[in-house]
């Protein structure tokens, strides 16, 4: 791993020059049979994988008009072109959004238009050929589903879109990516990601418990599968143990902690995140989101609280009322949703994210915050993806970049934001997200890691910034392993709620 | 030649319309099953009108992606819609004032769409990401487009045609009569460019326009905890559990 060196800074940000086939390969490692079988995939490359992917985008462009507009709309206008971190990390054209698309699209084009099935040379149709294939396998996994090329798009055209349909339709004949399917496996096998079962967990928790009191004196609790609390904590299971992640939960358990708020984990549900999204099925989506469905009914608690996660931020926040009635306002004849939607106290935002959920207590004063206590640090934000283009906080548009920022100011006296063409909805992924979060990805995850570094360059140089705080747990662990080889000190990453178990003070309910 | 052109338009003027009916009502029936807008978004049906007029007026989101094709690609389309607005006259008897109005300006419109199409044309060929993505088909178009905008403006400043009689000519169409059109070659060569486009709208990348109203990025409201929204084919496999 050492051996990797990143691409060079530019000194201006100008648009850089073609490589073409610079990121040529054969892109992540391939889902083993028994990771495809135990999610109902075809074990291997189907013989017949040619007519099964054509019927496979047949039937999702049926049921996703996102797919069936893209694949129409686009215009070649290039604004999305030189938009795509990975483009302008890898310079590889195939990583120009549009170009990325194409891919697709040209398949799409040869056998679902009239013109694809006269003139394939003339529209720039093609066959779907073994080398196609190998080239989506290849390309669909060096995007991240950020959505940043949907910003500037003038059709609103999501790559994230088509690379979920183009994963989707891989995996349907065998050659799907074993990094997302075997972790979906983990899921529906133990309950989260990393694949740590009840027991593990618990051991985790008690040793945190022993952890923040030797440190504070007071016995802040991490429950689990307590039944009838108030609060269900669903957060990503890096959280539990990894680092910086973990300083983050323990953030939370403060804030619950110091409001006074009755909260529980859940040993069948421990994971925020869903792999569902990034490869596009939404039957694998909805039923890793099922298990928080049913671990809030079991548990009888009133609101869900979901950890800094940036993807699994977006699919409480933007799909758990479709997919599992995690929210409001479903029809009264709804029974499914009503079910859990009658015993949620919809005075709160449901889910709420954590962050809302600490603004709260810290806009009422129900928590007492030390500043100087982050006086050793200058912090920047860094808006995590999907965060800012798939979800919101709060009451209204924006509130995603708001609140994270707000609290970040509550509980830290130096912050500054990095380059505006670079945060907010305009933000760069961190380059690790949406199922590239491997280490047989780790060349792409280092060049996607670029246009974040330079301006994360910038502001240490000028502001003498020395932590970059963030709500993501994908973002957090690709910038630890990514950032030393930029020359950053990994443990200038970290969680706003980090910042918050910095500043708090406990023993002082109030 | 009459005969044959008019023989055209009928048939383009029909497959323009079913094909882009039909297209329309494919969009319009395929389900998006979940909430994708682009974020931050307004939380109202209301909120969601203005987002979209933006986009469609002002091209919002060109704006912000690169000040040259927006510059480009909005006036274009600003000027071909005057343009188009001021052949409204050969189709309506009397012209409507506004009509006879913005006669003039179309006029300048026409010679701003020209360069316009020049200028995106010469992104298309100079700028090597856009050369890169550039398929035969979309400069194709653009000459298409150019084709209609030169004929047109020749007809203008270089050999006037009779206008009268081609007026004539599609009020006749327009009530299944063939009446004579002048045998001018350059009157041919835009009306067949038209003819032409009219077939290709509902197969081609033209269909951005009706395009852009159904992206789910963009016309959904940003509202998914305070609604449920679940389409027909998801609610499905909750029926079946």
């Amino acid at each position: 791993m050492a051996d990797i060196t990143p691409p060079a800074y530019r000194s201006i940000p100008i648009i850089p020059k073609l490589i073409p086939g610079a990121m040529e390969g054969k892109g992540p490692f391939v889902a083993t049979d028994k990771i495809n079988e135990a999610l109902g995939f075809p074990g291997h490359l189907v013989d017949d994988w040619h007519d099964k992917a054509i019927a496979k985008m047949g039937d999702l462009l049926t049921r996703f008009r996102s797919l069936k507009v893209y694949m129409d709309a686009c215009v070649h206008c290039g604004a999305c072109s030189d938009k795509c971190h990975y483009f302008i990390g890898t310079q590889d054209p195939k990583n120009m959004p549009v170009a990325r698309q194409d891919l697709l699209r040209s398949v799409y084009r040869r056998y679902f238009t009239l013109p694809g099935k006269l003139f394939p040379k003339l529209v720039g149709a093609r066959d779907l050929t073994r080398e196609v294939l190998d080239e989506w396998h290849n390309y669909f996994h060096q995007c991240s589903e950020c959505r940043r090329c949907s910003v500037f798009c003038p059709y609103g055209i999501d790559t994230a879109e088509v690379t979920m349909a183009a994963r989707e339709i891989l995996q349907s004949i065998g050659y799907g990516q074993k990094y997302s399917l075997e972790i979906l496996g983990k899921v529906h096998k133990i309950g989260n990601n990393l694949g740590l079962p009840a027991p593990a967990l618990k051991d985790t928790l008690e040793g945190l418990e022993e952890d923040v009191k030797e440190d504070t004196g007071i016995d802040v609790l991490f429950p689990m599968d307590v039944k009838g609390a108030e609060v269900l904590l669903i957060t990503p299971s890096a959280d539990f143990f990894a680092e910086p992640h973990i300083d983050s939960l323990i953030g939370y358990a403060k804030v619950f902690h110091a409001t006074g708020t009755s909260w529980t984990l859940s040993s069948m549900s421990s994971e925020a995140g869903n792999f569902g999204m990034f490869i596009g099925n939404y039957d694998q989506l909805r039923q890793a989101a099922l298990r928080i469905r049913q671990a809030a009914l079991e548990l009888g608690v009133k609101r869900i609280v979901v950890g800094e996660c940036g993807h699994a931020w977006r699919v409480a926040y933007s799909f758990w009322n479709t997919l599992t009635g995690v929210g409001d306002g479903a029809d009264a004849n709804d029974r499914f949703a009503q079910m859990l939607q009658k015993q949620l106290d919809h005075r709160y935002k449901q889910p709420a994210h954590i962050c809302e959920f600490t603004w709260d207590m810290i806009e009422d004063e129900r928590i007492e915050l030390d500043k100087s206590a982050n006086d050793n640090l200058i912090v920047t934000f860094h808006d995590s993806c999907n965060v800012a283009r798939g979800s919101r906080m709060g009451d209204y548009p924006g509130g995603q970049f708001d609140i994270p920022r707000n609290i970040i100011r509550a509980v830290a006296n130096n912050y500054v934001d990095m380059d505006p063409s670079t945060t907010h909805e305009r933000t760069f992924c961190c380059g690790g997200g949406g199922g590239v979060l491997t280490d047989d990805l780790i060349n792409v995850r280092v060049k996607g890691a670029l246009p974040r570094m330079e301006v994360l360059q910038q502001v240490t140089d000028m502001q003498k910034v020395n932590f970059m705080a963030c709500i993501c747990a994908i973002c957090k662990t690709q910038f630890t392993k990514v950032m030393p080889i930029y020359g950053f000190d990994r443990r200038m990453v970290g969680g706003v709620h980090q910042l918050v178990s910095n500043a708090i003070v406990l023993g002082k309910n109030k | 030649m009459n005969a044959l052109l008019a023989i055209l338009f009928y048939l383009a003027t029909l497959l323009f319309v079913v094909g882009l009916f039909h297209r329309i009502r494919t969009y319009a029936v395929t389900p998006a099953p979940l909430k994708i807008p682009t974020t931050p978004a307004p939380t109202t049906t209301g909120g969601v009108v203005l987002r979209m007029t933006r986009e469609v007026v002002l091209f919002e989101s060109l704006f912000k992606a690169n000040l040259w094709t927006w510059g480009l690609g909005w006036l274009f389309h600003t000027s071909m819609a005057l343009v188009v607005l001021r052949h409204l006259r050969y189709f309506i008897e009397p012209v409507w004032g506004w009509v006879v109005f913005i006669q003039p300006f179309g006029i300048y419109a026409g010679i701003a769409m020209l360069l316009c199409l020049c200028g995106l044309w010469a992104r298309r060929l100079f700028v090597e990401r856009i050369r890169y993505i550039s398929t035969p088909s979309d400069h194709l178009m653009l000459l298409l487009f150019i084709a209609i905008a030169v004929s047109g403006l020749m007809m203008k400043f270089v050999a006037h045609t009779d206008v009268i009689a081609v007026k004539i000519f599609f009020q006749g169409l327009m009530h299944f009569s063939i009446q004579p059109l002048p045998a001018d070659t350059i009157l041919v060569l835009h009306l067949f460019s038209v003819v032409v486009l009219l077939v290709i709208f509902p197969f081609s990348k033209l269909l951005h326009a009706p395009g852009v109203f159904f992206s789910p990025t963009r016309n959904q409201a940003d509202n998914p905890r305070e609604k449920r929204h679940i389409s027909a084919w998801a609610a499905k496999m909750e029926s079946e559990k």
